[in-house]
């Protein structure tokens, strides 16, 4: 019934005051609306403000101006000492891990806040690089604003350097942390530790169970599996450039201001007696101000600029001072100079990843008087290992903070989700010098009993087809026949019509006629070796593919079969031809009839560069080609031609068509080799001058029966 | 703001104006108002910040204070506790004469290292010192306890506080706290190699993690690795696995009592048992009947095989007889035992062959294992079987890796140089490789290339003095070219045409002829090239050995590498009637197969099983195993290699003044464990009348190979050789096409 006379009522006044009065309620309404909302929002965010259910966190903000000031009064709890034999088993809460996913920590930085001592002074100074770090952890995928959900959290009290905070109030203040719970879980950064006259090689602040990410560690300090060395930023280092001078100079360069007096003595003894070693110290200047972009040298005074000098010595020294890294090791590496390193139980700066014996020499302190003959003795090829590696390292690790940064916390990332770790020569080795790593590499002679199983690509030439499948079931070791079936308008023969054989034999129906059909891992490839095999290859002798077998399980990651072919470079056009005379030579393996490893396959069609991948599959053309330039650019290694069969191709089909057909095949093959070489960066095909041949082809029986007595020529 | 909103003068766009302006405004601070000022702030704010440290502080020199003394006294590490001046540049290890009781796994432990090339009989040159005091066991409950260690150690005369000493440990600590550090005697400064060491206890960079081993574990030889198939992805029935007594009760059995939470009976197989022990009814729980059923549907050995990964659970102690058996079946290791120190992880890379979980964690290892790629369990599983077969399949492999790392520490001290972790951790690995012979992979008869020196080549200034003694390098694989190395007994017509064939040869750079024969040495330089070669003439170096090498005899034949400047050495016989196209054909193979011995006459090994030992023939059928170095290539490093060998065998071949051939073929396939390569169809590598010597058709020569092969098997515990059935020809080898297409037109001519 109200509701009833409200209409009429509303109906009544729209009539007559339609538009004064639908305005003001408009408006008073939404003003109300928007009152009430705001108050709404701010109430709640109040009340999840202090309510443990909220997914909502500010991210950390580093740029506010204004702090919250904290003052510490004095007789505020310290953390506790730093636990000297920590490891990840027991001071690491791995629970607190595994929010972020199955293979990626969380990283919640505190916020910022000034803090200050009782008397209001502030007791610790907030620095660039203090900031950058936490900047980059700030928009790395770790970051989480959540710390309750964080598995790694980051104090934002800049504890770089030792001589910039004052030890107590900073323990004071770790203390103060909400969720300090004596370090545990917690990542301090440091990159000068230790102060006079000890210098210890660990800051010296009470840090309890925290994880150190810190420079100059000895191999006491360092808590194994737990801390992470870092090197000690350079200002100068970041500066270099990559350029090279076309000779170095000098076989030794030291640039370094703080050597020890009783090491000094040893290498101005050097540098007197040889031209070996360039030995550099600051300028003697009028003011007491040091020039840091100036060094001289010793006895004769001559003045160099630093840090170019750097750059054309071979080798540079890095000697330990009061702390046992030094800033100097970032200028020598981003120089190219290849370091050597003089600080005994010195733990180098990501040492349980950076393989350090790649880019440096280490030369113990009591040899520091070999040093010259401990040169000289680098060979001429470890000499280039170590200077190409040199830059490498130094871009992708050391580079900047940023880089630093982040190698740090992969590190820690790479402990606690050990499945996610790169391997050794993801870290250490340059794929574009060192190539990639070959799957199987695992030298044995594989088993003979699992056999092999054959391939069959077919379009439409059944009585081909069942021919070859006839010949094949009587070679011994053939496992089971795989026919690939590629043409999508005709079905395969009903089982009725096919040769009655002792083998498995299944067809395999294709989606798309692409010739990469062929290379598909398929699961019914159950053993190891697969001979992928042209429906119309029908000569080969069972011997002949027996041993064609025996061979490949004697080599078996390369390619291994019958039809070969050669690479050849044109002059006259400047590009690569595609050869198929009989010559001395081969590159190629045709997989027309040839075995290889399944794990090809696997790689031919998730890992081969997908650019190789759709050329083969739209000009219909090139797919074995691609499969030789894939097993040679991986293994760096020459396929097999086995036994002297040439002829593949029916005799009957050489007409006037045929050959024109031929001679545009053949451009067409040329171009892919060239494009090939082009993708891959180089020409990853290797030619050589051997076939494999039976222990007896062509010898004269003397009473001992052939193994392979059924080898056919060419 | 919205005060005059009764004004009827306002204009209704107006007021829309006001209104959106408004709501944006709130909108603003509300949502944009933070992201927007701090943009603006940020780039200012990070340049204000000072530096955290300026140039002074960054070369901050020594202090002129006195250090205070460190209160506590640091463990041990080579820079503190070893003296390096009692090594040379051949480190020789001392074992101290047996006496007391000691266990057989100690026994051979020792007998392994007596008779390695390690070894030296005078206490004053060693360097290592391994007492003969079976330290094996310091746990005083086990029946292999030796009692009075400590004692014993402190009457050895040049113990000096374990100073250079090696003490091998399996077993620390005893029920029912198994404290590692119970050793029951003070190790002092002596370095230990000890089983089961956890990250707290160990002195990292002093210490060597050792595996547990069996009582049973092979002294040499050893098991070859079970899984040399790799198909992929792996076919394995089960996907993890493990079979173990667990302890009811105490330290470590948290781990293993909660292992039958992840069994299901099929993929994941964890059965364990509480049958150990004489009271174990008494002390059982009350899964423990449950779990008894389970444990015995499965098989261990089957287990092993059939699953891909295998859990390696600590026991009592952090080391567990598991890990070795799962690396010997190809079955990746799943570590549940945190904070242990694999063995040898100072040198091997234990993230290729094996998968950490957590304890834990422990609930979580199905789904770790599961998300594997099968392409890291291929890799994972080689990874297995090429770290089983090179460092830990026999107890004389376990003890010379520790011997090699402490070694190479003691290198690297003296000279900065050691192999590099890829040596270490890939074929040939560190026991098929000298730590002396070169310092880059490319030393090393590995086919990978090594990277381009670099472009400025630094063309040193003269140094006023020279360093004392040159220290040359090794050349680089595989090289251009390669140096012939004859052993020559008599000239002969034979020997001429050698000659005159390798002067013709496209890559000889140098030839070395080792003269063995009492009458005096012919004095050759050079041979002049044939007609119409504008080449140089070939240097020649002839070497007597009989003034060199005196008493030596055939063993003289590989002795002066230092002559030798290239990779790949032609190591022939003085008659090898050789021509120069199979000179060059064979180089041109070895450059890709720089670890095999490549060359022409071939030989093979059979079982007899009439006599029950090992044949040799010169008449194969279908297959060879020995390639003779009378006319082969080898690797410069392999011969090196063969002047390192076991010093029992070399005295062999020296008393035998025969079978090097046989010992050479032996050591590369037991370091490679790959056959040599033969090159077409020569089989005679003797001129067929030889009228000094016919030893082919001496039936005393033949008896004394076989007998050699039998020698060598004995030592090495198997029979290392391995067969092939393939040999390499020339491309258009004896094709019936044109002589004029073909480059290598006389081999073919060659029929036997």
């Amino acid at each position: 019934m109200a509701s009833e006379s409200l209409i009429k009522t509303s109906k009544y006044t729209k009539y007559t005051s339609y538009k004064k009065i639908s305005y003001r309620s408009f408006f008073v309404g939404l003003l109300l609306f928007i009152v009430v909302s705001l108050l709404f929002i701010v109430m709640f965010n109040a009340y999840s403000g202090s309510s443990p259910r909220t997914d909502f966190h500010e991210p950390v903000n580093l740029d506010s101006t204004l702090l919250e000031v904290v003052n510490l009064k004095s007789d505020a709890r310290l953390s506790s000492a730093r636990v000297s034999n920590c490891t990840y088993w027991d001071c690491f809460n791995v629970y607190r891990c595994g929010r972020g996913g199955h293979d990626k920590i969380t990283i919640y930085i505190y916020p910022l806040k000034d803090y200050r001592t009782e008397s209001g002074t502030p007791f610790s100074q907030f620095s660039k690089e203090f900031y950058v770090i936490l900047d980059t952890i700030r928009h790395s995928k770790y970051y989480t604003s959540n710390p309750e959900e964080a598995c790694l959290l980051v104090p934002s009290i800049d504890t770089l350097n030792q001589h910039s905070f004052s030890k107590k109030h900073v323990s004071q203040a770790l203390h103060s942390l909400k969720y300090w719970n004596d370090g545990e879980n917690h990542l301090i950064f440091n990159m000068l530790p230790g102060s006079a006259p000890n210098y210890n090689s660990v800051i010296d602040l009470n840090t309890g169970k925290a994880i150190i990410a810190g420079a100059g560690f000895d191999t006491w300090s360092f808590r194994y599996g737990f801390d992470i060395s870092i090197p000690v930023y350079s200002h100068t280092a970041e500066k270099i450039d990559s350029s090279q001078p076309d000779q170095k100079n000098y076989l030794i360069i030291s640039t370094q201001l703080n050597i020890p007096k009783h090491y000094l003595e040893v290498l101005q003894n050097i540098a007197s007696s040889s031209n070996d070693l360039l030995l550099l110290d600051k300028c003697k200047m009028d003011s007491d101000r040091i020039d840091y972009s100036k060094r001289c040298e010793y006895t004769t005074g001559r003045m160099f600029s630093y840090p170019d000098v750097l750059k054309e010595g071979m080798f540079c020294l890095v000697i330990c001072s009061a702390r046992l890294t030094q800033a100097v090791l970032m200028d020598v590496l981003a120089s190219q100079c290849i370091p050597i390193v003089i600080a005994d139980s010195v733990v180098m700066p990501f040492n349980s990843h950076v393989d350090w014996n790649r880019i440096s020499l280490f030369v113990p302190e009591d040899n520091v008087k070999n040093i010259v003959k401990i040169v000289h003795s680098v060979s001429k090829e470890r000499r280039g290992e170590l200077y190409w590696q040199l830059r490498w390292v130094y871009d992708k690790y050391f580079a900047s903070i940023e880089k630093m940064t982040l190698t740090a916390l992969e590190i820690i990332n790479e402990k606690v989700f050990p499945l996610a770790a790169r391997m050794y020569e993801d870290w250490n080795m340059p794929e574009h010098i060192y190539g990639p790593v070959n799957p199987l590499f695992l030298p044995v002679t594989a088993p003979k009993a699992p056999g092999f199983t054959a391939v069959i690509l077919t379009y439409d030439r059944v009585d081909s087809l069942f021919t070859l499948v006839k010949k094949l079931v009587r070679t011994p070791s053939l496992a089971k026949i795989l026919v690939v079936w590629n043409n999508q308008k005709k079905p395969p023969p009903p089982s009725s019509e096919w040769p009655v054989i002792n083998k498995p034999l299944k067809v395999i129906r294709t989606k798309e006629n692409k010739l990469s059909n062929r290379f598909f891992p398929y699961d019914e490839i159950e053993t190891e070796c697969q001979l992928t095999i042209d429906d119309d290859i029908v000569m080969l002798t069972p011997d002949e593919l027996e041993f064609g077998f025996d061979v490949w399980r004697e080599f078996p990651d390369r390619i291994v079969g019958f039809p070969s072919r050669l690479h050849v470079w044109d002059n006259v056009t400047n590009s690569w031809r595609y050869h198929s005379e009989w010559t001395n030579q081969i590159s190629m393996v045709l997989t027309g009839a040839a075995f290889h490893h399944k794990i090809w396959s696997w790689y031919y069609t998730y890992k081969m560069p997908a650019e190789i991948r759709h050329w083969v599959d739209d000009n219909f053309n090139c797919e074995d080609i691609a499969m030789n330039f894939l097993v040679a650019n991986v293994t760096r290694k020459p396929p097999i031609k086995v036994t002297p069969r040439k002829k593949f191709k029916c005799p009957e089909c050489t007409n006037t068509e045929m050959l024109s057909a031929d001679a545009r095949h053949m451009s067409q093959r040329s171009a892919c080799v060239d494009r090939f070489a082009a993708v891959y960066g180089h020409m990853a095909l290797q030619a050589v001058e051997f076939r494999a041949d039976p222990l007896q082809y062509r010898e004269p029986t003397a009473g001992v029966p052939q193994l392979y007595p059924e080898i056919g020529a060419l | 703001m919205l005060i005059d909103l009764n004004d009827p003068k306002m204009q209704a766009k107006k007021r829309y104006v006001l209104l959106i302006l408004s709501c944006a405004f709130l909108l603003y601070c509300f949502f944009g108002g933070h992201p927007l000022k701090s943009e603006i702030v940020q780039s200012s704010r990070r340049d204000q910040l000072p530096t955290f440290a300026s140039l002074e502080e960054l070369s901050e020199a020594p202090s002129h204070l006195q250090r205070q003394p460190d209160s506590n006294a640091k463990p041990c590490r080579m820079e503190t506790c070893f003296d390096f001046s009692r090594c040379g540049n051949d480190p020789k290890i001392y074992v101290y004469p047996t006496e007391g009781p000691i266990s057989t796994s100690y026994r051979k432990v020792l007998s392994v290292v007596r008779e390695s090339r390690y070894a030296t009989k005078d206490p004053n040159e060693a360097c290592l010192f391994l007492p003969a005091v079976d330290t094996l066991d310091a746990d005083p409950l086990s029946p292999e306890h030796v009692p009075d260690v400590e004692s014993r150690l402190l009457r050895l005369p040049y113990w000096k506080n374990g100073r250079n000493h090696l003490i091998f440990n399996l077993y620390a600590g005893t029920w029912p706290d198994y404290a590692e550090g119970a050793l029951g005697f003070d190790p002092g400064e002596a370095i230990l190699a000890r089983a089961s060491a956890s990250e707290t206890i160990f002195r990292d960079g002093f210490d060597v993690s050792l595996p547990l081993f069996h009582k049973e574990h092979p002294e040499r030889g050893g098991v070859p690795p079970a899984a040399t198939a790799n198909p992929f992805p792996a076919p394995r029935q089960h996907l993890l696995a493990f079979k173990g007594k667990r302890y009811v009760h105490g330290i470590g059995s948290e781990t293993r009592n909660s292992l039958w939470h992840l069994h299901d009976g099929n993929n994941l197989i964890l059965v364990t048992t509480c049958r150990h022990g004489k009271s174990w009814k008494d002390l059982r729980d009350e899964r423990c009947d449950d779990d008894n059923r389970e444990y015995d549907k499965f098989d261990y050995e089957q287990l092993l095989a059939n699953s891909t990964f295998c859990l390696v659970a600590r026991g009592r102690r952090l080391g567990s007889y598991r890990f070795l058996e799962a690396l010997a079946a190809g079955c990746v290791p799943v570590l549940l035992s945190n904070g242990w120190r694999l063995p040898f992880d100072e040198r091997i890379d234990w993230r290729r062959a094996v998968i950490w979980a957590d304890e834990r964690l422990l609930l979580q290892v199905p789904e770790l294992v599961r998300s594997v790629s099968p392409e890291r369990v291929l890799a994972l599983r080689q990874q297995t079987q090429l770290l089983w077969e090179q460092y830990f399949s026999s107890i004389e492999k376990i003890v010379f890796t520790t011997i090699e790392i402490l070694l190479e520490r003691i290198l690297a001290h003296r000279s900065s140089r050691q192999r590099e972790a890829l040596i270490w951790n890939a074929t040939p690995g560190a026991l098929g490789t000298l730590a002396t012979y070169g310092d880059s992979r490319a030393h090393f008869p590995i086919a990978a290339p090594a990277p381009p020196a670099p472009p400025a080549s630094p063309a040193p200034p003269a140094p006023l003095p020279a360093p004392s003694v040159p220290l040359a390098s090794p050349p680089p694989t595989p090289g251009n070219t390669f140096t012939a190395l004859l052993y020559v007994q008599a000239t002969s017509p034979a020997l001429h045409k050698l000659l005159a064939n390798i002067a013709s040869s496209e890559f000889c750079e140098k030839v070395v002829l080792v003269w063995d024969s009492e009458r005096a040495a012919p004095s050759l330089k050079s041979l002049a090239r044939v007609a119409g070669d504008t080449r140089d003439p070939l240097p020649v170096l002839v070497i007597d050995a009989t003034t060199h090498y005196p008493g030596e005899g055939v063993s003289a034949r590989w002795q002066p590498l230092w002559a030798v400047s290239t990779a790949a050495v032609f190591s022939l016989d003085g008659d090898a009637p050789l021509l120069a196209e199979e000179l060059d054909f064979a180089f041109r193979v070895w450059q890709h197969f720089p670890e095999r011995i490549v060359g022409y006459p071939a030989r093979t090994h059979y079982w007899d099983e009439a006599k029950g030992a090992w044949g040799y023939s010169s008449k194969w059928g279908g297959a060879y195993s020995m390639v003779l170095p009378g006319a082969a290539l080898v690797h410069r490093g392999t011969l090196a290699l063969y002047a390192a060998a076991a010093p029992a065998l070399r005295l062999h071949v020296r008393r035998a003044r025969n079978c090097e051939d046989i010992l050479l073929n032996c050591l590369v396939a037991h370091l490679t464990r790959r056959p040599p390569l033969k090159l077409a169809q020569r089989r005679r590598y003797k001129a067929p009348h030889h009228r000094y010597r016919s030893s082919w058709s001496d039936p005393e020569h033949f008896v004394q190979r076989q007998s050699c092969l039998n020698t060598f098997a004995t030592a090495w515990g198997y029979m290392p050789l391995m067969r092939s059935i393939l040999r390499l020809d020339p491309i258009l080898f004896k094709d019936s096409v044109s002589t004029l297409r073909k480059k290598y037109r006389k081999m073919e001519l060659v029929t036997s």
